[in-house]
């Protein structure tokens, strides 16, 4: 085994390890549906997480993702119930928004030369913000589409469901993992996570590449609040919460580096399978706070910045 | 600790129960409860009043605190459908976006009863939903009101709750309805006091100070107790006596207003109780073991809580409920 893929050994074996654990507890929990479940809860984080990683794997940070989320889910709700649009197009017009403020936001970055972790605070603030003045309350969405969508999924044996938002996360996943490790663009971002200045030097396209990767992980937040509104068939601006957080535990719990420059895309997939994990245990015992839920990814994300530490600390001693 | 607590509860509540003659049917039974958090004293009071009736009646509860979070409900009554349980409480965090997940229990069979807030959809999502009728909370009060003053000339001043929330909106329209056609009851100020104790107060010195030192004033209405006992506060500044020169009546129950009863400072409260969860278990008691479809909206009973009935008992049985 390589030295650089330990830490992802390490997430996928600590996933197991506690899945295991938590099924000699409560033996329900080792059906497909818990599995199924697995994915079609955490769709619209681990789609928020795959962009979120991207930008750390660069060295920056999103804080706007929640907010991002909650804005498409009011914006999508407000485009099908008001106006009157095909959810379809709803979405294409969410997304090219999303994507747009993204790379509005890539652009202050790198142009400004303000941290990212300011800019996307101001984002979050402001797509927060928009997303209450177009409507403080709930926009339920009744459309065909939506029923459609909601009611088709692939049955598994044991009365799991495969639903369509679970099938576009892993898709989402799929990509990324090529577009990171086989692309172009992804070796120009673990350049740019390594050292911005030797990156420039070696002649990655730096203000396009930042500007892209902030574009990309707005975008990814855009479908995730698609995802969301799926999911909820209702678009509310206090939806997605904090997500932004999650998603940061989970990139860093699967593996990533959080000064950039290493990391794995699939690690992050583990880091939100393993968040869904402890909380699906939770309702499963049943009496635990689930405020336990936040304490448990508190203690992971210590151990994994701890073990990063002595991973790279073996590393520089023996190059 | 835990379990010394829950005892303790378990022994206050038996008063606070409606019904204690359930049958032994839903003894064992795994019931999942999807709360929405606990923003406030009363839903503090819920849950722990939940848990409390579960365990006197021998039901396994799974509790999941929902921290406000609506994709966190939906994940707790996913997880609840995986697990097979024989029931599901929710108290929805908001009207919308619960029919995919609810169709997922109904097709899984298991019943799902909504506690104290409804939901946009289709009726047949869920076996029934138990809520309090704020309107007749209102109109509770103003009958004790229209009893208590008989006769004599009284003007009224309001205490509204936040403009716009249903509870301000309903609370006030039923207390009118109850004043309707009475030439001697006039409610002749009326303003928002937030729900809160401090705002409860600034206002009620505005209307003194507006109505003689409050020598016109006979009675005041607060939409929650928590305004009342500011306006208590109030009133006493200004040199009257509250509960004699001036009524006060409002709605919640609470245990401050029970302390201002004892202390004969407060008249009538009308309760909101957060026993919701009672009359859920007695329909699923019904329908699981004998197959009897409740009433789609069940409403809880509006009681009346005057000096009367024993508020130094009433205020012991609730102090530790999380108020």
């Amino acid at each position: 085994m390589t030295r650089s893929l330990r830490p992802l050994m390490a997430t996928t074996l600590i996933f197991l390890f506690a899945y295991m654990l938590a099924v000699l507890q409560h033996p329900g929990m080792l059906s497909t549906r818990v599995l199924g479940n697995f994915l079609t809860d955490n769709a619209f984080l681990g789609i928020a997480s795959v962009g979120m990683t991207f930008v750390i794997l660069s060295g920056g940070i999103d804080l706007s993702v929640g907010a991002v989320i909650g804005f498409t889910t009011v914006l999508v709700a407000a485009l099908i119930m008001w106006m009157n649009l095909h959810p379809l197009l709803a979405f294409g017009i969410a997304m090219v928004v999303a994507a747009g403020f993204g790379a509005i936001m890539g652009a202050a970055i790198h142009y400004l030369k303000v941290p990212s972790f300011i800019v996307t605070l101001a984002g979050m603030f402001l797509a927060r913000g928009g997303a209450s003045v177009l409507s403080p309350d709930s926009i339920g969405i009744q459309h065909e589409f939506y029923s459609t969508i909601s009611k088709s999924y692939i049955l598994l044996p044991g009365g799991g469901r495969l639903t369509v938002v679970g099938l576009v996360m892993l898709a989402v996943f799929a990509i990324a993992i090529l577009l990171a490790h086989r692309t172009r663009f992804g070796s120009n971002v673990y350049a740019l996570g390594g050292s911005e200045t030797s990156a420039a030097l070696m002649g990655v396209p730096v203000a396009r590449t930042t500007i892209t990767i902030y574009a990309l992980s707005s975008a990814l937040a855009g479908l995730a609040g698609i995802v969301f509104s799926l999911y909820t068939s209702a678009g509310y601006s206090l939806n997605a919460l904090g997500v932004e957080l999650d998603a940061i535990a989970a990139v860093v719990i699967g593996g990533t580096l959080l000064t950039g420059g290493y990391g794995f895309i699939a690690g992050t997939f583990i880091g939100v399978m393993l968040q869904g994990l402890v909380q699906t245990y939770i309702v499963f015992d049943g009496t635990l706070s689930s405020w336990w839920t936040k304490i448990v990814v508190g203690v992971l994300l210590f151990m994994f910045i701890v073990l990063q530490r002595l991973v790279f600390r073996a590393g520089s001693r023996r190059p | 600790m835990n379990i010394i607590k829950t005892l303790a509860l378990g022994a206050g509540l038996s008063g606070l129960l409606l019904s204690a003659a359930y049958a032994e049917g839903l003894q064992g039974k795994v019931i999942g409860f999807s709360q929405i958090g606990s923003e406030s004293g009363w839903r503090a009071a819920e849950t722990s009043v939940t848990k409390a009736v579960a365990a006197e009646l021998g039901i396994d509860l799974k509790f999941a605190d929902a921290q406000q979070k609506q994709e966190n409900q939906i994940k707790a009554i996913r997880g609840f459908i995986a697990q097979g349980v024989d029931a599901i409480l929710v108290a929805p965090v908001v009207a919308t976006g619960w029919e995919e997940v609810l169709t997922e229990a109904k097709e899984a069979n298991i019943p799902v009863v909504l506690l104290d807030r409804g939901i946009e959809g289709p009726e047949d999502l869920y076996l029934t939903s138990v809520a309090s009728d704020q309107v007749k909370e209102g109109r509770v009060a103003g009958e004790w009101l229209v009893g208590a003053v008989g006769d004599k000339q009284c003007n009224v001043v309001e205490l509204q709750g936040t403009v716009g929330s249903s509870p301000a909106i309903n609370r006030k329209q039923g207390f009118e309805e109850a004043l309707a056609g009475k030439a001697n009851l006039a409610i002749i100020r009326s303003q928002t006091g937030d729900f809160t104790r401090s705002k409860g107060k600034e206002v009620m010195e505005g209307f003194l100070k507006a109505e003689g030192g409050g020598a016109n004033i006979c009675a005041v209405y607060a939409h929650n107790d928590d305004m009342a006992v500011g306006a208590i506060q109030a009133i006493k500044d200004a040199g009257l006596k509250p509960g004699t020169d001036i009524l006060v009546v409002s709605i919640d129950a609470v245990p401050d207003i029970f302390a201002a009863m004892v202390a004969g400072e407060a008249n009538a409260t009308v309760e909101l109780t957060p026993n919701m969860a009672g009359p859920a278990f007695e329909a699923l008691d019904a329908y699981l073991n004998g197959g009897t479809v409740p009433p789609k909206f069940i409403i809880t009973e509006s009681k009346l809580y005057t000096p009367a009935d024993d508020p130094q008992g009433e205020y012991d049985r609730r102090k530790g409920l999380g108020y």
